[in-house]
């Protein structure tokens, strides 16, 4: 059986010492591991930006597509291999600023995947621009009198939208962050997890200190269940979104794939391409 | 008796008038005759002038007709708009409810038929396109009998008495008919078909059946029109061979989930029109650049921006070949007759993956909407070519060596594997990359990389990329065109060499990459090359401008005001351009 070290791959990260990319590069591979596949058994699709990088950081088949449009391409890959374990990951401008509409129709459509955002509520790859996860008041290159829009609310967002799996993390608490991982692979449905990742170099305000000191952990909370969506919706609002763990998980509703009508029971990919004359001729027949 | 018929049934949108004309085509169809339609709409669901003018004929047809021999009218409007079409032998059969008039310098006979008030006493209003089918039953000599297989297959679930009643509603018109007409019963009647069963179908069935058969398991597309009907076709279909249709988001998410499924090992595509390919174009450069097989259907329609969403037009020609930013290769096709669709459309899937590129399969609103006679499909002309895709790979002598995706080689085409298969691991990025996948910048590979994707081209297999009617070695013109103008040139030349001229036609088949030689040797037997095309600025002609020589002898008849060419059209623009 795969250990996390055969999910590691020869490439050096790219990304700034520090940075809290490099935990949930490993949390990765140490919730595919802990889940018990192998490598090929794995695609990590990515977007574009620091966090997009992290499908060629990890010994699995990886595809680092477009700015915005990780969802779709994992998607489709999903609905060509179900047998397939799929993760989608990208940053926060990826998944909530040019990629938001496939993030809410994502969570409602709810395919079989794990959809992992390292959300650093800045531009990093741009150089320090500000970003729908920046609070009101931010001050960056782009907004030098501080954000006036206000931060998009991702538990919130997400638990609206018709979400089967919520949750948050920080990249430090890499137990958590594991556990977390491996649940949302092991979810049959949708996985939606923001992880707080820290940029080192732009993000002087949400720093690893600031995670540290405002943070609540779920776990901390006496008597909550995960299964209760509008307890979840009330202590989100409650925290205004700065927790971890599992917020919210619906067991009950089948994935996208489940529902689809006749939809093959093996990987689409494993099917015959060819329709057989019988068939071909009463296709034909039907236009005569 | 006529060798050809033209029929035009017209009304307020959403009235039946689309059904009237498809039951009247499928029982001529049944007939063994030839049949071309073209459907004039407007882009809102109920009313709005709406008609559907269907060419009939013993023989092969692919044009809609300058002329008109019956109208058939369920509103003033109709009548209005439509009479100054009608031939020497022209009539309207009008619906009396609305006590149509003449128009005072329209030379047709017009007949007031009650059509709603016999469909009404019959029980229901909505039977009086069925009184009208019958009228022309009586103008062409039709047995009754012959509307029955369609009568049965259309209304037969809602039961035997509502099948009954329609069919008397078209014995009833009939026999009023009869009556009105007197001795000139009969008189449009055509000369008899041959009874063979043909294939009566839109563009749009074609490419979703071509789609179908080419091993499509799975598609992504957002609707629009004119495009819709090829996923609606789809997701009727799909499920019977555990396939599946996702209506995604917008069209990004349409194209990129294609590219995801093709990644995966599944023959995807999406179909949309000129606003949803615009939305596409970062995609067509991602499959480009990682070269995953992508198919994308292009049904133009007029544009730019909203333009004319249901109106005919081929100006996406430049933006389909050049568009996305950088360079990729990328191949056009653009079938001109439903057969052509069909089996181009199995053409692309194979040409997707043996080169691993984004293949666009070029269409128009009429050949996308318009329905044509085609000869039944043949099964053993369906070949499937899946290229250069590997299913086992050994063992890196490395550990954790990455596959090759990306290797040099000498035809450019690398070895292709889908995630799943073991050993196979490699990265995929739209970012400049090594053969195994990984980013790299070095000019040397850049290079390398660049080339190796061009060099796909030089091995593209695509029969037959010019269909060429080319009798004349010394032709004082060569007519070219693309998409469903075919069969207005066609007829056209035909006219024109019945008058003593030599015409030569070539409609272009294979765009992008250009099939240089095979249009040279054309261009070189003709005096004048002219490039009949519905857009504005001429892209095809500027397309073979870039391609072949003797650029002072091409010239252009451009139509962009939304309607195809009519034979006549062209006929008239020829002459001209010889005197």
């Amino acid at each position: 059986m795969a250990t996390f070290k055969d999910f590691r791959n020869n490439v050096k990260p790219n990304w700034c010492p520090g940075c809290g990319d490099f935990s949930v590069q490993a949390a990765i591979q140490r919730a595919a591991a802990n889940v018990g596949i192998e490598p090929h058994e794995l695609a990590v699709i990515s977007g574009i930006g620091c966090s997009g990088r992290i499908s060629g950081y990890i010994n699995s088949y990886g595809f680092h597509g477009i700015h915005g449009r990780a969802l779709p391409i994992a998607q489709g890959l999903k609905m060509a291999n179900r047998n397939l374990n799929v993760i989608a990951s990208g940053g926060d401008g990826d998944g909530f600023a040019i990629g938001m509409g496939h993030t809410v129709h994502g969570l409602r459509r709810n395919l079989d995947l794990t959809y992992i955002i390292m959300d650093n509520q800045i531009y990093g790859l741009t150089k320090g621009q500000t970003s729908p996860r920046s609070e009101a008041g931010f001050v960056t290159k782009s907004t030098p009198e501080g954000a006036i829009e206000p931060a998009v609310k991702p538990l919130e967002l997400a638990l609206t939208t018709g979400a089967t799996f919520v949750a948050q993390s920080f990249s430090t608490d890499i137990k958590e962050l594991t556990a977390i991982i491996e649940a949302g692979i092991k979810h049959e449905g949708f996985a939606f997890i923001n992880v707080f990742s820290p940029c080192v170099t732009y993000n002087k305000v949400n720093t690893y200190e600031w995670f540290k000191e405002n943070l609540t952990k779920l776990s901390d909370i006496e008597g909550y269940d995960p299964s209760n969506r509008e307890q979840a919706m009330k202590t989100v609002m409650e925290h205004d979104g700065w927790l971890t763990g599992i917020i919210y998980q619906d067991t009950e509703t089948p994935s996208y794939q489940k529902k689809v009508d006749r939809y093959a029971e093996d990987a689409l990919s494993a099917s015959d391409l060819a329709l057989g004359e019988d068939k071909f001729n009463a296709l034909v027949k039907e236009f005569m | 008796m006529l060798h050809q018929l033209s029929w035009k049934v017209g009304g307020q949108q959403g009235e039946g008038i689309e059904s009237t004309g498809e039951i009247f085509s499928m029982a001529m169809n049944r007939l063994g005759y030839f049949l071309y339609g073209y459907r004039h709409f407007s882009s809102r669901i109920k009313g709005g002038h709406t008609n559907n003018k269907i060419t009939v004929r013993a023989t092969e047809v692919r044009a809609i007709t300058d002329d008109l021999n019956i109208l058939v009218a369920f509103d003033q409007e109709t009548i209005d708009v439509n009479y100054k079409e009608l031939a020497a032998n022209g009539i309207i059969l009008a619906d009396a409810k609305f006590n149509p008039v003449s128009p005072e310098d329209c030379q047709a006979p017009l007949f007031a038929v009650p059509f709603t008030e016999i469909a009404t006493d019959l029980g229901t209003s909505l039977m009086k396109n069925m009184v009208a089918i019958g009228a022309t039953a009586s103008l062409l000599n039709l047995e009754d009998e012959v509307f029955q297989s369609v009568v049965d297959e259309i209304f037969g679930r809602k039961g035997e008495v509502v099948v009954q009643k329609n069919m008397e509603a078209i014995a009833q018109g009939h026999a009023v008919m009869n009556e009105l007409l007197g001795d000139r019963v009969g008189e449009w009647e055509l000369v008899q078909a041959d009874g063979k069963h043909r294939m009566f179908m839109i563009g749009n069935d074609a490419v979703a059946l071509g789609a179908l058969a080419a091993g499509v398991r799975f598609m992504a597309a957002y609707p629009i029109t004119p495009a819709s009907e090829i996923m609606e076709y789809l997701i009727d279909k799909l499920p019977e061979v555990g396939g599946a249709v996702i209506q995604t988001e917008d069209e990004i998410a349409a194209a990129t989930m294609a590219i995801g499924a093709n990644y995966g090992g599944v023959r995807s595509f999406t179909a949309s029109a000129g606003p949803g390919l615009s939305l596409m174009m970062e995609a067509i450069g991602l499959s480009g650049m990682t070269e995953q097989p992508l198919v994308i259907v292009d049904t133009q329609r007029g544009g730019p921006s909203t333009g004319l969403p249901t109106k005919q037009e081929q100006s996406d020609l430049m933006a389909m070949l050049y568009g996305t930013h950088g360079e990729i290769p990328k191949v056009v096709i653009a079938p001109s007759t439903a057969e052509e669709a069909f089996y181009d459309t199995i053409q692309a899937f194979n040409i997707a993956e043996e080169l691993q590129l984004p293949v666009i399969i070029l269409t128009d609103l009429q050949l996308a909407l318009g329905k044509q006679t085609v000869e039944p499909f043949d099964y053993s002309k369906v070949e499937i070519r899946r290229g250069n895709l590997v299913d086992n790979v050994e063992a890196p002598e490395v550990d954790k060596a990455y596959f090759k995706r990306y290797a040099v080689t000498e035809d450019g085409v690398s070895p292709r594997v889908i995630p799943g298969v073991e050993h196979g691991i490699h990265h995929v990025t739209g970012v400049e990359h090594d053969e195994t996948g990984k980013p790299s910048e070095a000019p040397s590979n850049r290079a390398a990389q660049m080339e190796k994707r061009f060099r796909k081209l030089d091995a593209i297999n695509f029969k037959e990329p010019i269909y060429a009617r080319t009798e004349h070695e010394d032709a004082d013109v060569l007519v070219v065109g693309f998409n469903s103008t075919r069969g207005a040139i066609d007829e056209a030349l035909e006219r024109l060499n019945d008058q003593g001229m030599k015409v030569n036609h070539a409609q272009v088949r294979l765009i992008h990459p250009f099939p240089v030689e095979e249009m040279q040797v054309l261009m070189d037997k003709a005096k004048k090359v002219v490039v009949v095309e519905n857009n504005y600025t001429g892209q095809l002609a500027n397309i073979m401008k870039m391609n072949v020589g003797g650029h002072n002898k091409i010239t252009t008849i451009n139509k962009y005001d939304g309607t195809p060419f009519l034979p006549g059209e062209i006929e008239t623009k020829v002459k001209e351009l010889l005197k």
